[in-house]
């Protein structure tokens, strides 16, 4: 294969992935933030309990989360085609990645909220304040580097279940690395691919970890 | 009995009597009782708590450990909902209160805790800032009065460190400075000192005594070390399995402890079974003298050896502060023959030495 094309084809690639991994991980936190943020608040330690609710959500992000990746996809290809007009491509991976990342996302945050001392969270309410100002003066900020550090481990996982929908027509370097290593039998091509998203994760990592360690005020 | 003194309602005021006061005191636990469910069943931690605190008080609270010292201050800002009883605070039911009415009464109850509590991605400044923004203090007014509370308890160059950049003295200051940011009445302190050192406690307690003179705010004091309570303290409770089991003015209870639980606390370990077994000293004749700072006491007792020809054994000799006065005590192990202990006894009566007889009850624990 001409060189040109190949790296115009991973190019091509690199964007889907970029694209899928980065939108499914914004619109993951946009619903998995305010539902880890409702399991802590109404778990049992929580600032307003509310055992019925806690239990009804922890159980569906249980369940969604017990599915792997690939079947959950396929599971969900008939609904994605309805909805969005399409079982396949970049846009319908990254709704079913929405869907298998989100309650990921709510645990991850739900583990980083719970790290919040509980007696920092007794201080705030001894003054008085609300529980919507404690989840926003006071959770939110005082687990900031941790819910960073997770959002980093949220987009490799991410990236990872992208790069398994390629098995599925999803698109994206994980595409190429089905089509070339498994179907035409490149295998060099697939180790670019490899290579490439070892790259990524690693990328995605360092910057997690040090934007992570920036905004922690614990160290310095 | 002058030791009930804390407890005598005041009559009050006239003008108090247009509407119907709840109660003259600044804080007042009414009835209080508190038990926690856990798995191995109903745990009591508070039984029945009538406390009334005064405006300006220092008060303390004195127990052993699991007493439930925590959860009675816990029980005043209700970040321990009472099982039983009502909290009222500042002629307010705060028991029974909505949200928004409780977190606006809590602004005038501030608190400060063995573990400090700060906001580890808030700087000092950020710290002091944060119940100003919680009641909705504009920013600017807000670090204004926050830099003026790090003046106040001397940590002015340090505004912009982080609670991890600083020692435990340092992160309690910053703790007391946040603690006075919303102009409380109130400000109640669970084991404050417990985590710093002897010359930080010191320097600790200092400060708080001077917020609760200079600024007229009531401290609620839980402590389980006496020294707390004599450096800083006007009042004292002790509290035991729960109960509160003796109360009154603190030079008051350290004269005249009256139960098991006041003694273990005020007395000092001599009097204990422990070292009369060491030293084969009669139990029954054990004197315990307290006198103030000035009177001479030694001459007196050297005289009563000389003149009764009699000895006495010396267990417990130590001086204290207590507030602002200083005080004695001794404890003294009078002659194994009852009539020339009876003698003694006479004798440092008649010399107007304060002279308590210490009893010591059959197989009592140490
Ligand atoms: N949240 C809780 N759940 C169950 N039991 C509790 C809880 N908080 C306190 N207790 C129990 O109530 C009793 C009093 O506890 P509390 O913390 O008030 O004691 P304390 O006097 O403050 O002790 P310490 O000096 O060790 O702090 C103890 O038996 C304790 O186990
Ligand atoms: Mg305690």
């Amino acid at each position: 294969m001409d060189t040109a094309v190949l790296i115009s084809m991973l190019w091509e690639g690199l964007l889907e992935t970029l694209y899928m991994t980065l939108i499914g991980t914004l619109v993951s936190y946009l619903l998995g933030l305010p539902i880890g943020v409702s399991l802590i608040v109404t778990g049992p330690n929580g600032i307003k309990p509310a055992p019925l609710y806690n239990k009804v959500v922890g159980f569906i992000v249980n369940v969604v989360r017990s599915v792997p990746f690939l079947i959950l996809m396929i599971a969900l290809m008939p609904y994605i085609r309805k909805i969005i007009g399409t079982g396949i491509g970049t846009r319908a991976t990254t709704a079913a990645l929405i869907v298998a990342a989100t309650p990921f996302v709510a645990r991850m945050v739900e583990q980083s909220l719970l790290e919040v001392e509980a007696g920092v969270i007794e201080a705030a309410q001894a003054m008085g304040a609300s529980n919507v100002q404690i989840i926003r003066k006071v959770l939110l900020v005082e687990a900031r580097p941790s819910l960073l550090n997770g959002a980093a481990v949220a987009t490799i996982t991410i990236l990872g279940y992208s790069a398994m929908a390629g098995a599925l027509g999803g698109g994206g370097l994980g595409s190429i690395a089905i089509r070339y290593g498994l179907h035409r039998f490149q295998p060099a091509i697939m180790w670019i691919t490899v290579i490439v998203l070892v790259i990524l994760v690693q990328v995605l990592q360092e910057i997690g970890v040090k934007i992570a360690n920036k905004m922690d005020n614990r160290l310095n | 009995m002058s030791f009930f003194r804390g407890q005598v309602v005041k009559t009050l005021p006239s003008f108090y009597m247009k509407g119907e006061k709840l109660s003259d005191y600044i804080i007042s636990l009414q009835g209080v009782s508190k038990e926690f469910d856990t798995k191995d069943g109903k745990v009591t931690a508070l039984k029945d708590i009538n406390l009334d605190i005064e405006h300006g008080d220092a008060y303390g609270i004195i127990g052993l450990s699991g007493a439930g010292k925590s959860t009675l201050v816990r029980t005043i800002n209700l970040l321990e909902q009472p099982t039983e009883g009502r909290v009222v605070f500042d002629e307010k039911v705060l028991t029974g209160l909505k949200n928004k009415d409780l977190n606006i009464s809590r602004r005038k109850i501030s608190m400060i805790f063995q573990q400090f509590n700060l906001l580890m991605q808030r700087d000092a400044i950020g710290n002091v800032c944060f119940p100003l923004e919680i009641a909705g203090y504009p920013k600017e007014k807000a670090l204004k009065k926050a830099r003026e509370l790090l003046e106040v308890v001397d940590l002015e160059d340090r505004a912009n460190s982080y609670p991890s950049q600083l020692s435990g003295g340092q992160k309690q200051r910053v703790a007391i400075a946040r603690a006075l940011a919303s102009d409380p009445e109130v400000i109640l302190c669970d084991e404050a000192t417990s985590a710093l050192d002897p010359k930080t406690t010191r320097s600790i307690l200092e400060l708080l005594k001077k917020i609760n003179e200079e600024r007229g705010i009531t401290l609620v004091v839980i402590t389980h070390e006496m020294e707390v309570i004599k450096q800083l303290c006007n009042k004292v409770a002790v509290i035991e399995n729960g109960q509160i089991v003796e109360r009154g003015d603190v030079q008051e209870i350290f004269k005249y402890p009256k139960t098991q639980a006041a003694r273990r606390l005020f007395l000092p370990i001599a009097e204990n079974t422990e070292v009369d077994e060491r030293g084969k000293i009669s139990t029954r004749h054990r004197l315990r003298l307290v006198f103030d700072g000035r009177s001479a006491y030694e001459p007196i007792i050297s005289r009563m050896i000389m003149e009764l020809q009699a000895p006495v054994n010396f267990l417990y000799a130590n001086m204290d502060v207590i507030g602002d006065q200083q005080k004695g005590q001794m404890v003294i192990c009078l002659a194994d023959d009852p009539v020339i202990a009876e003698k003694q006894k006479e004798f440092l009566r008649n010399a107007d030495v304060d002279i308590t007889e210490i009893i010591v009850d059959e197989g009592e624990e140490v």
